[in-house]
Parts: C-alpha cells; sequence; structure tokens
C-alpha cells in the first residue's frame, strides 16, 4: 500500500496495440509514460491472435498478431528509461475535481497517480446476445474462447457453435479448427459474411458451414451445454446442433467509463460501436489533458489503434512542451486514411465524420475523400 | 470434419467463390498450359487494405498497388511460380498452379497451417472451396518459405480437378 500520490507526466491507460504505440511515441519525444495494464501481461488482444494480419508493411502487414505485440515491445525497449510499465492494474476512477486516478493492483493493493496527461486505450467489451440458456457453462464470447485457447493453451471444448461470422467468428473459428476443435457451424444473421471474403473463404474450405440468415433460438443441456437450437431467419425454421460449446462473437462495444469520468464530450455513434469522445485530429478529447486511442475511440482494427496511438502519444508529448516532428503527424495521417480509403471501412468513415471536432478529418466526409 | 447434415452454402456471400471475378481471375490459358513451375492464382475478390502479396513478390508478379485497398493482379509475363506469396498471403488466398507437372498431373501449391504437417510421399484428400473432397492427391513436398508456420503444400492431383482443390486434409 502506498498511500502517496504517484506523478506521471503521461499516463497510458490500456496497454493493447494503441498504448503500447502510443507510450513507445511519447518516450522517443522525450516523455516519461507510464502505462498500466489490468491484464496480468501487455499486449491487449494481440497477444491472442495466432493469424497474420493484414493491413500494409508500416503496420507489419503478415506478422501473426502476438508477435506484432512483441515488436512494439521492443521498440519500448528502446527508451526503457522513460517507461515504466505495471500489469495487474486496474484503472478504477477519474477524479475530475484535482485530475487524480485511482488504480488497483491485483486484489488488495491501491496507489493514485496524479498525470499531467492521459492517454486512454482501454479497448472493448465483447457483446453478448439474450437467448434461454445463455448463462449455461459452455456459452462464452469470443474473447474468452481465445483466453483459453491461445494465452492458457487449453482446449475450451469439443465442438463449437460459432455466433456472428464478422472477423472474430471467422478467425477464431479457424484458430478452433488449428487447436483441433470442431466448429459445428458458423451463424450469421444478416445475408452474407460480415468480416472479410477470405477469412470466410479459408474457414469453409475446411469444411465449416456458414448459415447466412440464421440465429440462435436457445441453448439445450441442463448443466452444461448440450447443443443449441437454430432458427432460420428466412423461413422461420427451427433445427438442433449438436456442441458442446457456443461462442458468441457477435461484436464489441469501446470501453469507455473512464472517458466519461473525466467529463469528455461523449456521442453515441453506431457505427463505432458505442458510446465515444468526440476529438480532434490529434486524438485528443473535449478534456483538454485526455486523449484516446484505438479500440476505445471506436471499434476498429489493430493497424489503425496502432497509428491512433501513435498520434495521440506524439501530441501528448508536445502539449507537455517536449520538441517533436511535426511531419510524423503527416505521415500518420496518411496511414489512416489508406487503411480507412476501402470500401470495407465506409462505415468507420460515416462514423469518424460524426464524432471529429470541427470536421477536422482533413476533408473526410462520409463516402470518402475529398 | 464437416457437419453433413447441413446445407451447404455455395454463395459467394458465404464465401464461396463461383467464377471468375476483379481479384480472382484464371491466367491465360494458352501460357498456363506450358508454363514450367505454374503461376500464382489468387482468390481475393474483395476490397481490403491488406498488400502484402504485392510486396513480397520477388519478382513484381502481383502488379503493384495504387491503393492498399486494391485487389490483386498478377503480371504474368513476370511470374515464375515461386509461391512466395502463398506463404505471405495473410488471408492464405493464393496459390499457385503448375499444368506441367505431368500428363495427367497438375502440381498445386498451397498454404497449410493446420496439424498434422504431411511429409512428401502421403497421400492426401485434396478439398475444394466447401471442404468437400475432390479427389486424392500425393504431396511432392512441403516447405516454410517465410519461417513463420505458414506452410506451403506442393501436391499433385489429377488435371481435371485443378480449379477445384483449394486445401487438404491428411488422411490416416
Ligand atoms: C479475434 C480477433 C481478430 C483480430 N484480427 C485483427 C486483424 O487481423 N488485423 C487487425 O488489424 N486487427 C485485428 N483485430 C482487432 C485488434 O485486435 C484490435 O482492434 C486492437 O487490439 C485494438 O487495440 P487497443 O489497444 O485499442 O485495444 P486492446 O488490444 O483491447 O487493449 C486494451 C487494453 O486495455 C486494458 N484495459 C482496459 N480497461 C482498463 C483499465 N481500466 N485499466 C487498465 N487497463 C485496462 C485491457 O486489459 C487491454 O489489454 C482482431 C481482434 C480480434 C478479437
Amino acid at each position: 500500500m502506498n498511500p502517496a500520490v504517484r506523478e506521471a507526466e503521461i499516463l497510458v491507460v490500456g496497454g493493447g496495440a494503441a498504448g503500447l504505440c502510443a507510450a513507445a511515441e511519447a518516450a522517443v519525444a522525450g516523455a516519461r509514460v507510464l502505462v498500466l495494464e489490468s491484464d496480468l501481461h501487455l499486449g491487449g488482444q494481440l497477444v491472442k491472435q495466432t493469424h497474420k494480419f493484414f493491413g500494409s508493411k508500416d503496420e507489419f502487414a503478415g506478422t501473426r498478431g502476438f508477435k506484432i505485440a512483441g515488436k512494439i515491445l521492443d521498440e519500448m525497449a528502446s527508451c526503457k528509461d522513460k517507461i515504466e510499465t505495471v500489469t495487474n492494474a486496474n484503472v478504477m476512477g477519474y477524479y475530475p475535481e484535482d485530475g487524480v486516478v485511482t488504480v488497483m493492483v491485483g486484489e488488495d493493493e491501491y496507489f493514485k497517480v496524479k498525470p499531467a496527461r492521459i492517454v486512454m486505450a482501454t479497448g472493448a467489451q465483447e457483446r453478448l446476445i439474450a437467448f434461454p440458456n445463455n448463462d449455461l457453462p459452455g456459452v462464452y464470447g469470443a474473447g474468452a474462447v481465445q483466453t483459453l485457447m491461445n494465452v492458457y493453451g487449453v482446449s475450451p471444448g469439443d465442438r463449437v457453435l460459432m455466433v456472428g461470422a464478422g472477423n472474430i467468428g471467422l478467425i477464431v473459428s479457424y484458430q478452433l479448427m488449428q487447436a483441433g476443435v470442431q466448429v459445428a457451424a458458423i451463424l450469421e444473421a444478416m445475408p452474407n459474411i460480415g468480416g472479410y471474403w477470405v477469412h470466410a473463404a479459408k474457414i469453409r474450405r475446411l469444411g465449416v458451414p456458414i448459415l447466412l440468415r440464421h440465429t440462435i433460438k436457445a441453448a439445450l443441456g441442463d448443466v452444461v451445454v448440450e447443443g443449441a437450437i437454430v432458427r432460420s431467419l428466412a423461413n422461420g425454421e427451427t433445427f438442433k446442433i449438436d456442441c458442446d460449446i457456443i461462442c458468441l462473437a457477435v461484436g464489441l462495444s469501446p470501453t469507455a467509463e473512464i472517458l466519461w469520468q473525466a467529463g469528455c464530450e461523449m456521442k453515441y455513434v453506431p457505427e463505432l460501436c458505442g458510446y465515444v469522445p468526440i476529438r480532434n485530429a490529434r486524438q485528443r478529447t473535449t478534456n483538454d489533458d485526455v486523449w484516446v486511442a484505438g479500440d476505445a475511440a471506436g471499434i476498429e482494427e489493430a493497424s489503425s489503434a496502432m497509428v491512433e496511438g501513435r498520434i495521440a502519444g506524439l501530441d501528448a508529448a508536445a502539449s507537455l512542451g517536449y520538441e517533436i516532428d511535426e511531419s510524423r503527424f503527416g505521415v500518420y495521417e496518411e496511414r489512416l486514411k489508406a487503411l480507412r480509403s476501402g470500401e470495407t471501412a465506409s462505415r468507420i468513415r460515416a462514423g469518424l465524420a460524426r464524432v471529429s471536432a470541427n470536421g477536422f478529418l482533413g476533408g473526410m466526409t462520409s463516402d470518402g475523400f475529398q | 470434419m464437416a457437419s453433413s447434415n447441413l446445407p451447404v452454402d455455395r454463395s459467394f456471400e458465404s464465401g464461396v467463390l463461383n467464377g471468375e471475378c476483379p481479384g480472382a481471375v484464371l491466367p491465360p490459358e494458352c501460357l498456363w498450359k506450358k508454363k514450367k513451375n505454374g503461376f500464382a492464382l489468387i482468390e481475393c475478390p474483395q476490397r481490403i487494405p491488406c498488400n502484402p502479396c504485392a510486396t513480397s513478390c520477388p519478382a513484381g508478379a502481383v502488379r503493384p498497388f495504387a491503393d492498399i485497398n486494391d485487389v490483386p493482379r498478377v503480371d504474368y509475363e513476370k511470374c515464375t511460380g515461386c509461391a512466395l506469396c502463398v506463404a505471405a498471403c495473410p488471408g492464405l488466398a493464393c496459390f499457385v498452379v503448375d499444368l506441367t507437372y505431368g500428363e495427367d498431373l497438375a502440381l498445386v501449391k498451397l498454404p497449410y497451417e493446420m496439424l498434422p504437417v504431411p511429409s512428401a510421399g502421403d497421400e492426401v484428400d485434396c478439398v475444394d472451396r466447401t471442404g468437400g473432397v475432390a479427389g486424392r492427391g500425393s504431396v511432392v513436398g512441403v516447405s516454410e518459405p517465410l519461417k513463420d508456420h505458414t506452410r506451403v503444400v506442393s501436391v499433385s492431383v489429377k488435371k481435371d480437378i485443378v480449379s477445384d482443390v483449394r486445401a487438404i486434409r491428411t488422411v490416416n
């Protein structure tokens, strides 16, 4: 227990793709950075991703997600005298009166930090859907299945019914197959897969059916999951699928609690999957001391989360008076623009247009770039 | 491993290619028939922000992207059939098909990230885009070009199924 209030120039909340890049960038600029991560290790979602990432070379395309985390940690190690990281440290609250942040370490240790600047990079939370028996053991979120399988090396079960054919549902299905777990089927309510077509194609080749316009009606079982009732949205027919795991991959919502506490102006933006803070082109929120980056700013991808983190870290360092190379912003903004320029990112563009303080996004509009 | 009792959706919307389209075109037959080591076949019909096929090609045969969202286009003047794209593509969407391998046999090089890893000489099931068995094939070689756990398996198959074979399944 340390009742004293710790000082920090820049506090980064969350040690995922966005937070780690923010920390590296701010430290390179000269700022002293404290990274607090509630998990037992750094890396966020990246450490669970065994597949190769998309994107361009700048965002490590073609590299497996967990290796990307390692690369950013290596970068941080090159300025380790500037960066302190604490894992198992859950940021619980922000007190706007004095800007103090409260932190729980493990179950019974507690401390306070008074940072000059904060980068919020708290990532996302999984959504669940309601259906009878969804509280049976064996009903998991995709994140939990990934943690079991890819972090702890524990097989979640023998036969999985995946709900949701977005990228997460498709990728986790593939990872399950790699782990030797059967995937009975992937259900998708929409008339087309939501994730990248190639992710679906590689699962289909392995013989996994994707049932479009189908949803889960109920989980079956007394003590644990023994199957599921599936319903066609096209004709209302129901049928049973045998499985011992039901894995929900039905979307994420930005983790925004501390942003609310910090008094940031928030807006509900369906395209970004929930409440997100209004911010300027440098990721700065309406609370001048607070920046946001990554999934906490809107559900997107690690590639853009990393770039947003870099912009936030750089700008936070600049605001403290550290000398930075202004042209970096231009480079990062170009990268974001490229990542967001395709059809698959049209939702993101529409969402960003709604949270941009005074239309900053370099002429970006919801249907493209001017 | 497939759930045999469920209907098999073969629609494009469910992740199954059915016919050529931008990002998924076949090499011109006249060149392809005679091309030693084969040509790359890429099945990447959706514009997504991803370009390792182009940036990893040592011959510059996957035409450079103007926009990272471009779909790949192969320059058959340059493609050597080296299969580096097969190993590099994060979407496992690149294949190489060599029609000169034998009188009745073609060589298909495909990405493989499953266990067990087959060995040269093994007989394997060659499966189509929905996991159905298209026929048997014989593994000619297994390499790991980028040393990153994505194997490139070269399998010889009857020529008449080359357009269907897009994965293999080991058999015991
Ligand atoms: C299955 C799957 C596949 C994916 N595939 C790809 C892909 O191929 N390409 C791609 O670009 N992206 C991919 N993504 C998306 C990518 O992983 C995320 O967009 C990215 O990790 C977001 O980074 P982040 O730093 O914003 O959030 P996260 O990685 O989620 O990190 C947030 C961190 O904050 C911590 N945290 C939260 N609240 C607190 C708190 N109060 N106190 C302390 N710490 C806290 C969390 O523990 C977490 O470690 C995939 C995601 C999933 C789930």
